[in-house]
């Protein structure tokens, strides 16, 4: 092995990108570990727990480029290789050169009030690193725009702050940890690609609010809006303001004849503000809490459709040929990239099996939870760490059933069934007596294409199905036999 | 029933639900390419992050409720000021200093830490008020303290490079016709060995002596007989005529002159002679008006000074040692560091060897949104301060992203009459590391020698943190 360690100074890029570059250096043959990062602290740990070592000089404005290779010697061809590599991949990367043109067009703006000077825009999505996040929030907020915080660790009073200007200028702030909107048809952040409808979703909980928006969908009913708020919103810190906000907009829209509020467990009496609003408004609001007795996300969507007086659908799924038998007596695995569909799959699962369900080694995983994305992307975004968990789990004989989501849309990676599928099929060709239970939750319309990514799961083995919470209840009675699917509770 | 129309219109969210979406997208890339891929509009933002250590200041001045109106407020007030020059008179009068005081660019300075161009002025204004015999006289008494220095900035006077101002020297008098603010700048000497530059030699002593005897009286009966002299609306004409009013100032020296020429013709006080030596010094140099204009851009930042939480940079300014700033939400204090070399050409055989750091109070018209702000109005001077045409519209286009508004007077005919950007905002600098250009004639470092050549020059970057940190203080 042979590390190469150099700093660049002030070759800034955004963290994502960054881990992209990482991700396809480390997948070069030849390369046993690479990564490419800013020199801040939590990198530079990241680095160090690598095995490199970063210059003292390397600070948060310099680009860190640490390269492992396999074999040894000094003339070890392999690692120019890979510094090739990383220079394209850099390159590729990189912004065109700001235009200096004299009738050309101007250097991108190096603001959010100065890009927002630009143009007629309406809200300004902003994913820099929380700590950075409040002055390009309030140069939107300044410049008349909405704002939607896809960024988290945003202090908890700047986010209070950031509220109270919106809210004394007439406008909106969704987030900060907003990860999805979808407002006039545009998908901001990660959103799937939803029919135009009369359902208004205001969402403190990002995949919640996908699956909301994709069973809308597939019953042909479809979205007007849906604002997000931020996973803090209903805390009882901020109080639900951006909550509040969102209700009354959505009201006041004509498109929307129905609201669905869906979050994440919420602060109980910030849950009775929200109540006491919802009641005083003109439009009936559906609440979607994974709370023990409430509403699922699919019931939620059940339910906006029956007040609305449309038929309710036989959900999509694609049952595998393979004919899984149930497994009694094993465990279930659930491998979450969405945490409220983790959340969701538990309460089911509480609800189906009792209360103890780590006792037998049922375990349910958000593998978006910050624990797994420190100094990573998302697992919509790079799937590595859920793949390597799979094929643990795989190898666990006290596993019998896998649970995983696929979350589809604008901003998720481009084809995840390409190394999920394989990834299914090598672990049932290693285990025949496993089965594989897959949510899938996006439309045909997504770039990805929903029922393309079925198939190919399908094929692979695994049963699909749109609605987490029909995933949930089939994987149960994979588990235990006794249990019959779609019992009512 | 206000509550009620207030709820309204706070549903309404700028239009959020009803308008076709257009997005300004900061941040991640694969976020605003997500967007692009479904057509709608998007802005992207090439954001960069500001320097580690900066973020809770930003957070505490950019969150001060009253912050943007703060900042709207002052930079109206500098871009609606309406500078006259209305009189010229000796600054022992106007500025009532004493024999033995003299005021210098920049911010404050001890002879210690004085260059040598600024000790060259200070010696030849030593000289011409008969204060010494000869410069190592002067000097020496210089060393020991004889003299007393303040800044031209603390006493509403500005003056190019060293900017030295004695008692026997004549100020252009200047009046913002709008706010009431009055301000001051001594008069042009002219190109090569002046003591602006530090040159004390006897053709520099002498051409002062003429100027306090005939020019200064010459034009002060000119501008009484014209009568007050609008100077944004001059500066507003030479920018579209090229000049960008600070290393460019033929069109507005041919402005000034038009305006003054009938009315000297006219002053019976004026003996004929001094009336044709005084057009025939101002004709032949082309920087005639640079001192009115600084006089003007001084009435037009000193406007927009003393709002309590504005980030607006109200003065930049060098004494060739420190480059210094001061901003309207922090009152007189000043945020120095080390002045930088400029980087320009050289004339003659000079290099950069030779050149003095940065000096002078000219960076006021880029203060007022002139100057290096305007550079993409004044194309016949790219080359001379190193580049080319697109260039200097870059340089502008840049300055947009530092400032707070674009004037409403001052327009570039290249830039579809786009108003050039003014008003730096110290907050935007620090998020952006985008610094103010200047453009600026360079001096050579020995004293007596004069100018060396012309160019850009930036500020220090910590002037500007410095300043951000006591704003965050007083939020």
């Amino acid at each position: 092995m042979r590390d190469w360690v150099e700093v660049r100074r002030g070759g800034y890029h955004d963290s994502v990108t960054l881990m992209r570059v990482s991700r396809r250096l480390s997948e070069r043959p030849g390369v046993a570990g690479a990564m490419v990062a800013m020199g801040t602290g939590l990198n530079r740990e990241m680095f160090g727990r690598m095995g490199f070592a970063v210059p003292d000089e390397a600070g948060p404005d310099d680009l860190v480029v640490a390269i492992r290779v396999e074999g040894e010697g000094p003339d070890e061809a392999g690692l120019d290789e890979a510094r090739g590599a990383l220079d394209g991949l850099l390159r590729e990367v990189s912004r065109p050169p700001a235009q200096a043109g004299l009738l050309g067009a101007p250097a991108p703006a190096r603001t959010t009030g100065s890009a927002a000077a630009r143009g007629d825009a309406t809200v300004a999505l902003l994913s820099v690193p929380g700590p950075h996040v409040f002055p390009e929030a309030m140069d939107a907020l300044d410049a008349g725009l909405n704002v939607m915080i896809f960024s988290d660790n945003v202090p908890v009073a700047q986010e209070i702050t950031l509220k109270e200007a919106a809210a004394r200028r007439g406008l909106i702030v969704m987030g900060p940890d907003c990860g999805t909107a979808v407002i006039g048809g545009a998908g901001l952040g990660f959103a799937n690609a939803v029919r135009p409808g009369p359902v208004g979703v205001v969402a403190a909980s990002g995949t919640g609010a996908q699956q909301l928006m994709c069973l809308l969908d597939a019953a042909g009913a479809g979205v007007s809006h849906v604002l997000g708020v931020g996973g803090r919103d209903l805390s009882p810190e901020v109080s639900g303001r951006s909550a509040l906000a969102a209700l009354a907009a959505l009201d006041a829209d004509p498109a929307t004849e129905l609201i669905v509020l869906v979050s994440k467990p919420p602060a109980p009496q910030v849950l009775d503000l929200i109540r006491e609003a919802a009641r005083r408004l003109d439009t009936p609001v559906v609440f979607a809490l994974p709370l023990p007795g409430e509403d699922d996300l699919t019931r939620a969507a059940e339910q906006a459709l029956r007040a609305l007086g449309r038929p309710v659908p036989a959900w999509p799924r694609w049952t595998s040929p393979r004919g899984a038998a149930p497994v009694s007596g094993r465990a279930l695995r659930g491998l979450f990239a969405g945490g409220t569909l983790r959340d969701e799959a538990e309460m089911i699962a509480r609800d189906v099996l009792g209360w103890e369900l780590e006792a037998r080694g049922h375990r349910f995983t958000d593998f978006g939870d910050d624990a797994y994305t420190r100094g990573r992307a998302h697992p919509m975004i790079d799937p590595t760490l859920r793949l390597e968990a799979l094929r643990a789990e795989a190898a666990d004989d006290g596993c019998g059933v896998l649970l995983l989501d696929v979350v589809l849309g604008y901003g998720a990676e481009p084809d995840p069934a390409a190394a999920l599928a394989p990834a299914v099929a090598a672990a049932l060709r290693d285990r025949p007596d496993l089965a594989v239970v897959v949510s899938l939750c996006g439309t045909p319309a997504d770039p990805q294409d929903r029922d393309r990514q079925a198939v190919a799961l399908c094929e692979a083995g695994a049963d699909v199905f749109a609605s987490n919470a029909q995933a949930t209840r089939h994987a149960l009675t994979l588990v235990d036999g006794s249990i019959v699917e779609g019992t009512p509770r | 029933m206000s509550d009620h129309r207030d709820m309204h219109r706070a549903h309404r969210l700028g239009g959020l639900l009803s308008r076709e979406p257009g997005v300004v997208a900061t941040g991640v890339e694969v976020l605003a390419s997500a967007l692009a891929d479904q057509a709608v509009p998007v802005e992207a933002v090439d954001w960069r992050p500001p320097p580690p250590g900066t973020e809770s200041a930003l957070a505490a001045v950019l969150g001060d409720p009253g912050h943007a109106e703060a900042n709207a407020r002052a930079v109206q007030r500098m871009v609606t000021a309406r500078p006259h020059l209305v009189d010229v008179r000796p600054a022992r009068d106007v500025l009532g200093l004493e024999p033995g005081t003299f005021l210098h660019a920049g911010p404050p300075l001890e002879w210690d830490r004085a260059s040598g161009p600024m000790r060259g002025a200070l010696v030849g204004a030593m000289l011409l008020e008969g204060l010494a015999e000869t410069p190592r006289g002067a000097e020496r008494r210089l060393e020991r303290g004889a003299a007393v220095f303040e800044p031209c900035h603390h006493h509403a006077a500005v003056g190019p490079m060293a900017g030295v101002v004695s008692p026997s020297m004549w100020m252009l008098v200047v009046e913002d016709a709008e706010h009431g603010g009055t301000s001051y700048c001594s008069l042009n000497e002219g190109l090569g060995k002046v003591l602006r530059y530090g040159a004390y030699g006897p053709e520099v002593i002498e051409r002062l002596a003429w100027m306090g005897e005939v020019l200064g009286p010459a034009l002060r009966e000119a501008v009484r007989r014209h009568g007050p002299i609008d100077l944004m609306a001059l500066i507003a004409q030479a920018l579209q005529m090229g000049d960008e009013l600070h290393n460019r100032n033929r069109a507005a020296t041919s402005l000034l002159l038009r305006e003054l020429a009938p009315a000297l013709a006219a002053a019976e006080e004026v003996p004929r002679a001094r009336a044709a030596e005084a057009l025939r010094f101002a004709a032949g140099n082309d920087h005639f008006f640079l001192n009115a204009g600084m006089a003007a851009a001084k009435a037009c930042a000193d406007a927009a000074r003393g709002v309590p939480g504005s980030s607006l940079v109200v003065a930049m300014a060098r004494n060739g040692t420190d480059f210094g700033i001061q901003v309207s939400g922090t009152g007189d204090r000043w945020f120095t560091g080390p002045a930088g070399v400029p980087d320009g050409l050289y004339l003659g055989g000079y290099g950069p060897d030779d050149a003095n750091p940065d000096i002078g109070d000219s960076a006021i018209t880029e203060t007022a949104g002139m100057g290096g702000f305007a550079l993409a109005a004044a194309p016949a001077i790219v080359r001379f301060v190193g580049g080319e045409v697109p260039d200097a519209v870059a340089a502008t286009q840049r300055m947009y992203e530092i400032t707070l508004a674009e004037h409403p007077v001052l327009q570039i005919p290249l830039l579809s009459f786009r108003g050039t950007p003014v008003g730096v905002d110290v907050a935007r600098v620090v998020r952006t590391g985008i610094l103010p250009v200047i453009d600026t004639g360079i001096a050579g470092r020995e004293a007596g020698t004069g100018q060396v050549g012309a160019g850009l020059v930036e500020p220090p970057a910590n002037v500007f943190t410095d300043a951000l940190h006591a704003l965050a203080e007083t939020a």
